[in-house]
């Protein structure tokens, strides 16, 4: 392995922006794997992409907008089918204040 | 011969004609998945009883003298990354065990409309994230070829459930090869549509920018016949494109001769297997013969792709994944102090390894600091691979390449080192990219009898060019077409 691109404490950084937690032997993992994919990852450097535009989607086409009515919606139930955590027609999270 | 071995156009043309019934090749088709898919392991549910009642509906409309839809009683398979109302879909995920969609995706009314039959779904790389169908939270699939070996994936599941006749086709779904590297290890044809030809309404997202559905089939003719059932525009979905959609079936009946063939340099590299070389070459001769003129083409930027789709598709599938929260539906963690604890534990007991890898590669590609340098460099790299192939199909019809560079590689073989797992679609990345389609099908076998697949490649929306190209080689291949002979592992090679 090459030098470090990504630290254990960067893993852990990135980790909380993602909501995701792991043991230690997790993150040494991910560590060295990040490392080794993100060292390959350079072989872009190679490239002068000064003047390219970027491509976000490959076929172009003007934005299509739909006519701003109401229409039917699931109803509510179906739309709570599928969460165990609900009370009064809402879904049920921890106390958050 | 049982009738879970006809193709789908065989089988509604001998409704039609009321030599069989509906009723008699489902009932074959649930035969077969009870005799091999313990083996197998391509299912994830199965759909029997409405299954075989939709199957006496459509005998009841041939009965009636009804005029009947394209797809009458054929059987399909799902890959459960497809909504399906009613059905649980999981996308291979611990996180969505027990989700059951209150709404279908279009192409399963599409298909439903056509008289087509749902019969289960199949097994995956856990939210499509993976080239060998291992990382499904539930358990792998095996190759019907070689039970040893991986199917290829992620749509793992539904080529193998096509290979061992359980299904007359299937839906997949290709994000960098997920299509047409399962299909060419499982000696089955398989279709990437152009990005935009199928509505994507219904599909659980992975990367939004590279996902496409398909079919995945026994031969060129099914593909063509699925294509023209799914294919269109769906307000439901702002990226599909409002062209027509052609008469697929049709465009195969014509000639190659005088097509313009381009053979990629760049993508007979090292690490290509000997076997898959010797049988593309043996391939292109055939379309030599047929009246193809057959040039070496260059796509210079072929080697940037791997880094490129891997950033690009694990960015968006980094903002993609973040719905998955414990909140609305699916996988809740037990115990939490907080919610934001509750975030923290569900996502990391519910997501694979797998998924939190790209999970974690996408968020720090995308984080303050590293933007321009991971996500934004990687953009624009996409526009000199797109623009590769805008060059060479000024000058060429269609591309021929291998699918994958060898066929189907050993369980366990390559899930230690994600890297040499991500070589596997070295020769599908780069059309995802393009956002162009792509076909792959059998054009040999290896000594030790493991299929070999061949990718035809064509610009945006000339999917009737290469279905032709695909159709003229298939009809005319000296290689004979074969079918598994699903042997379980311990027995290999044992004389009874």
């Amino acid at each position: 392995m090459t030098e470090k691109i990504i630290t254990k404490k960067e893993v852990e950084y990135v980790a909380k922006l993602a909501k995701l937690e792991f043991n230690e032997e997790e993150k040494e993992e991910f560590t060295s794997q990040l490392n080794s994919i993100l060292d390959y990852f350079k072989k872009l450097n190679e490239l002068d992409t000064e003047r390219v535009e970027p491509t976000a989607y490959v076929i172009s086409m003007p934005n299509l907008l739909n006519e701003d009515k109401v229409k039917p919606s699931l109803p509510q139930d179906e739309v709570l089918f599928n969460s165990k955590y609900v009370k009064k027609g809402y879904f049920k999270v921890p106390k958050i204040m | 011969m049982t009738l879970n071995q006809l193709t789908a156009h065989e089988a509604v043309n001998l409704i039609k004609k009321k030599r069989i019934t509906a009723y008699e090749i489902m009932q074959d088709i649930f035969n077969q998945i009870d005799k091999v898919d313990n083996l197998i392991k391509a299912f994830l549910f199965i759909n029997r009883e409405e299954a075989l009642k939709q199957a006496k509906e459509i005998d009841k409309k041939v009965k009636n003298g009804e005029k009947l839809p394209p797809l009458a009683g054929v059987a399909v398979a799902i890959k459960d990354i497809i909504a399906t109302r009613g059905t649980e879909t999981t996308c291979g995920s611990k996180i969505l065990k027990g989700f059951i969609p209150p709404y279908n995706a279009m192409v399963i009314n599409k298909l439903r409309e056509a008289g087509a039959i749902i019969i289960g779904k199949t097994n995956m790389d856990e939210f499509a994230m993976g080239s060998s169908t291992e990382n499904s939270a539930f358990g792998p699939t095996y190759n019907p070829w070689d039970l040893e070996r991986v199917p290829g994936g992620s749509s793992g599941g539904s080529a193998a459930a096509v290979a061992a006749d359980e299904t007359l086709v299937a839906l997949g779904t290709d994000t960098g090869g997920s299509i047409r590297q399962p299909a060419s290890l499982c000696g089955m044809v398989g279709l990437k549509p152009t990005y935009g030809r199928i509505s994507r309404y219904g599909l659980v997202a992975y990367a939004s920018s590279l996902d496409q559905i398909g079919p995945i089939a026994k031969d060129v003719t099914d593909c063509a016949l699925v294509m023209k059932v799914i294919s269109g525009h769906d307000n439901m979905d702002s990226t599909s494109v409002n062209l027509e959609v052609p008469d697929y079936l049709k465009s195969c009946q014509e000639g190659i001769e005088e097509l313009k063939v381009g053979v990629p340099k760049e993508y007979f590299i090292e690490g290509i297997d000997p076997e898959v070389k010797a049988a593309l070459e043996k391939a292109l001769k055939i379309f030599e013969k047929l009246g193809a003129r057959i040039e070496e083409a260059s796509l210079p930027h072929t080697e940037y792709s791997l880094p490129t789709y891997y950033l690009i598709a694990t960015a968006e599938a980094s903002s993609n994944l973040a719905r998955y929260d414990g909140v609305q539906y699916g996988y809740r963690a037990e115990e939490y102090e907080d919610l934001s604890s509750m975030y923290q534990k569900t996502r990391s007991e519910g997501f694979g390894s797998e998924v939190k890898r790209r999970i974690m590669l996408g968020t720090y590609a995308l984080s303050s600091g590293y933007y321009d340098a991971y996500y934004l460099k990687a953009q624009k790299v996409r526009t000199l691979i797109k623009e590769d192939f805008d060059k060479v199909f000024s000058k060429y019809d269609i591309l021929i390449t291998p699918t994958s560079p060898t066929p189907a590689f050993k369980l366990n073989e390559k899930v230690s080192d994600p890297l040499t797992m991500y070589l596997s679609d070295i020769y599908t990345i780069p059309i995802n990219l393009a956002g162009i389609p792509a076909i792959s099908l059998n054009c040999g076998y290896s000594k030790s009898n493991l299929p070999i697949g061949l990718q035809i490649i064509g610009k945006h929306f000339s999917e009737e060019t290469i279905l032709r190209a695909a159709f003229n080689f298939e009809q005319n291949n000296e290689v004979e077409k074969k079918k598994p002979s699903i042997k379980p592992a311990k027995h290999k090679g044992v004389k009874k």
